[in-house]
């Protein structure tokens, strides 16, 4: 233990930090759990004298809201069908990147990665033409091939599978760079064994890498499927949760109910059952990690 | 033996080289878009490259669209994120370097909001900027995410891996803990801050959220935000549109290329192995 001239040294260096996140993110999940038990709205902002407390009032609304049940649905499908193939997607590049020569998987590995880091706004600008039933280049290709234009945005159910694709191409860099630093720290001498022994690429893959990245999966997949959960930017930028409400999620639902009818109590509402969907997934994950 | 591993690599390199297009694809369609006039971005067939190529587009959202002063204020954001890394790095040493009463349970605090979910905390967290009258400010669009739990724990990672003897050494000679921090500390955490600057950047440049829910005034705008309003007032006009989001994204594209390093070296301080 060394001797500081101040026991405040510490205190300062942590102490903005930590001020700040207990500010953004501490005390407002406790308001967000307080004011779900009351009817805050525009006029309660003004005049909290105003705000009256409903008891579980919102919560039994909420589960007999035909736009909040559709967006739980629409979650889960985001979550059944996006998850897997994000991880599948990313997995699979990862493994191919691995197989070349450096300087093009280096080269590869920023053209993946490219769509992490582009902004959402500019993405929906872009895949909004691209998606587009008359101009865009999408339904072009397909007319090339004589395939009838796909109302990519407008139908309903294809709607969230335009969402899904265009997600799945903005979120796989990092989870393929993760997979990727797993692949290379797999011991090369267990490839050599194996290939002593005569094994194929495929028992390679099942019995060598696949065990031996058993912890990036596990890490990926828990990310991957909280970051689904909170499925927000992509509807709320391309569709507004339209058409039909078709492809609203439980997080553009809790962020039209605070921001577009200023009903706060009731949006917060919506964010708590978010939030213990959330932490529910992510112990029964870990309870399934346990297990195996 | 050999024959067949060279056709593997070669099939590899062709689905990576069909992909790698794909994946790049809806860029390439943007830029070429952005140089094409009003008749041709429309024209079908499509025109892959241009065929009377304008900056038509690109002059136009700095005369008559705003795109100067969003231009002015995604770079205050950039500089404030800056100042809340430099935040986070001192949360990171602090953690990382020193002992003192409740550490194990401010760092826990620090961990916990990592598991709380942005839209969760969005309400909330708006409440609290408007009764701090921070709505319609650049602090309050640049508040909320000035410091990110992760990262301070990504620092913290690194700050442990520096010997405590280096630090007692320093003290020894008389210097103040300011001058180790800024003097010693930084320096030698060049590679995680190296990594945690190019995201901090990408994200400042990039963040949509609180300067949309706190921005009313035009003149508060971030490129993000005015480009989202160029696409609802001009739906058509998918040539502005694209040199719209061609001005958003390719300085991050160019200063992504030129740092990537650092970013795909960064992920092996996450320690996911």
């Amino acid at each position: 233990m060394y001797k500081l001239k101040s026991k405040a040294t510490p205190l300062f260096f942590i102490g903005p930090a930590v001020l700040l996140l207990v500010i953004f993110s501490v005390v407002p999940i406790l308001i967000s759990i307080g004011i779900s038990f009351t009817d805050m709205n525009l006029i309660g902002l003004a005049n909290w004298a105003q705000i009256k407390f409903v008891g579980i009032e919102n919560y039994i609304d909420l589960f007999t809201d035909k736009v909040f049940i559709k967006s739980i649905g629409n979650t889960l499908f985001y979550v059944i069908i996006g998850v897997p193939l994000a991880v599948i997607s990313s997995f699979v590049i990862a493994l191919l990147l691995n197989q070349i020569n450096k300087w093009l998987s280096a080269t590869f590995r920023i053209i993946y990665y490219m769509p992490s880091i582009t902004n959402i706004v500019a993405i929906a600008v872009v895949w909004g033409f691209l998606y587009n039933q008359d101009y865009g280049l999408f339904n072009y290709i397909l007319s090339v091939f004589h395939i009838d234009g796909v109302a990519w945005l407008e139908n309903p159910h294809i709607a969230k599978l335009s969402l899904i694709l265009m997600a799945v191409w903005k979120s796989n860099g990092v989870s393929m760079l993760i997979f990727l630093a797993a692949l290379q720290s797999i011991p090369r001498s267990q490839y050599e064994a194996a290939d002593i022994d005569g094994a194929s690429r495929w028992q390679k893959l099942i019995y060598i890498t696949i065990p031996a990245m058993s912890f990036a999966t596990f890490f990926v997949t828990v990310t991957t499927l909280i970051g689904w959960l909170q499925f927000f930017e992509e509807p709320f930028v391309m569709t507004e949760g339209g058409p039909l409400d078709s492809t609203n999620s439980m997080a553009l639902f809790i962020y039209q109910e605070g921001f577009q009818f200023n009903e706060f109590g009731y949006g917060a509402a919506a964010s708590v059952v978010l939030f213990a969907v959330i932490i529910l997934a992510t112990i029964l994950q870990f309870k399934l990690r346990k297990s195996e | 033996m050999h024959a067949r591993n060279y056709w593997g690599k070669t099939l590899t390199t062709i689905i990576l080289t069909i992909g790698g297009i794909l994946v790049a694809l809806p860029f390439i369609w943007m830029i070429l878009s952005s140089f094409k006039d009003e008749k041709e971005v429309l024209s079908i067939p499509p025109t892959l490259i241009p065929k009377h190529p304008t900056f038509h587009h690109y002059i136009e959202l700095f005369q008559n669209l705003n795109f100067g002063t969003y231009f002015t204020n995604t770079l205050i954001i950039v500089v404030f994120s800056m100042f809340g890394l430099l935040l986070n790095t001192m949360a990171g040493y602090g953690f990382g370097k020193f002992h003192f009463k409740a550490k194990e349970f401010w760092f826990i605090i620090v961990l916990m909001t990592m598991m709380i979910p942005g839209q969760v905390s969005m309400i909330p967290t708006y409440l609290i900027l408007n009764k701090m009258a921070l709505t319609n400010t650049m602090a309050g669009i640049v508040l909320p995410g000035l410091v990110a739990a992760f990262n301070i724990f990504l620092i913290r990672q690194f700050m442990e891996t520096i010997p405590d003897d280096l630090i007692e050494a320093a003290r020894l000679d008389g210097a103040g803990e300011f001058y180790i921090f800024f003097r010693l500390i930084i320096p030698l955490s060049k590679p995680i801050l190296a990594v945690q600057i190019i995201l901090t950047f990408i994200g400042a440049w990039n963040s949509f959220l609180w300067p949309l829910i706190v921005a009313n005034d035009e003149s508060l705008y971030t490129l993000s935000v005015g480009l989202s309003l160029l696409q609802d007032e001009n739906v058509t006009n998918y040539g502005l549109q694209m040199a719209g989001a061609a001005f958003m994204v390719i300085p991050i594209l160019i200063i992504f290329i030129i740092f990537q390093k650092y970013i795909v070296e960064g992920f092996n301080f996450t320690g996911i192995k």
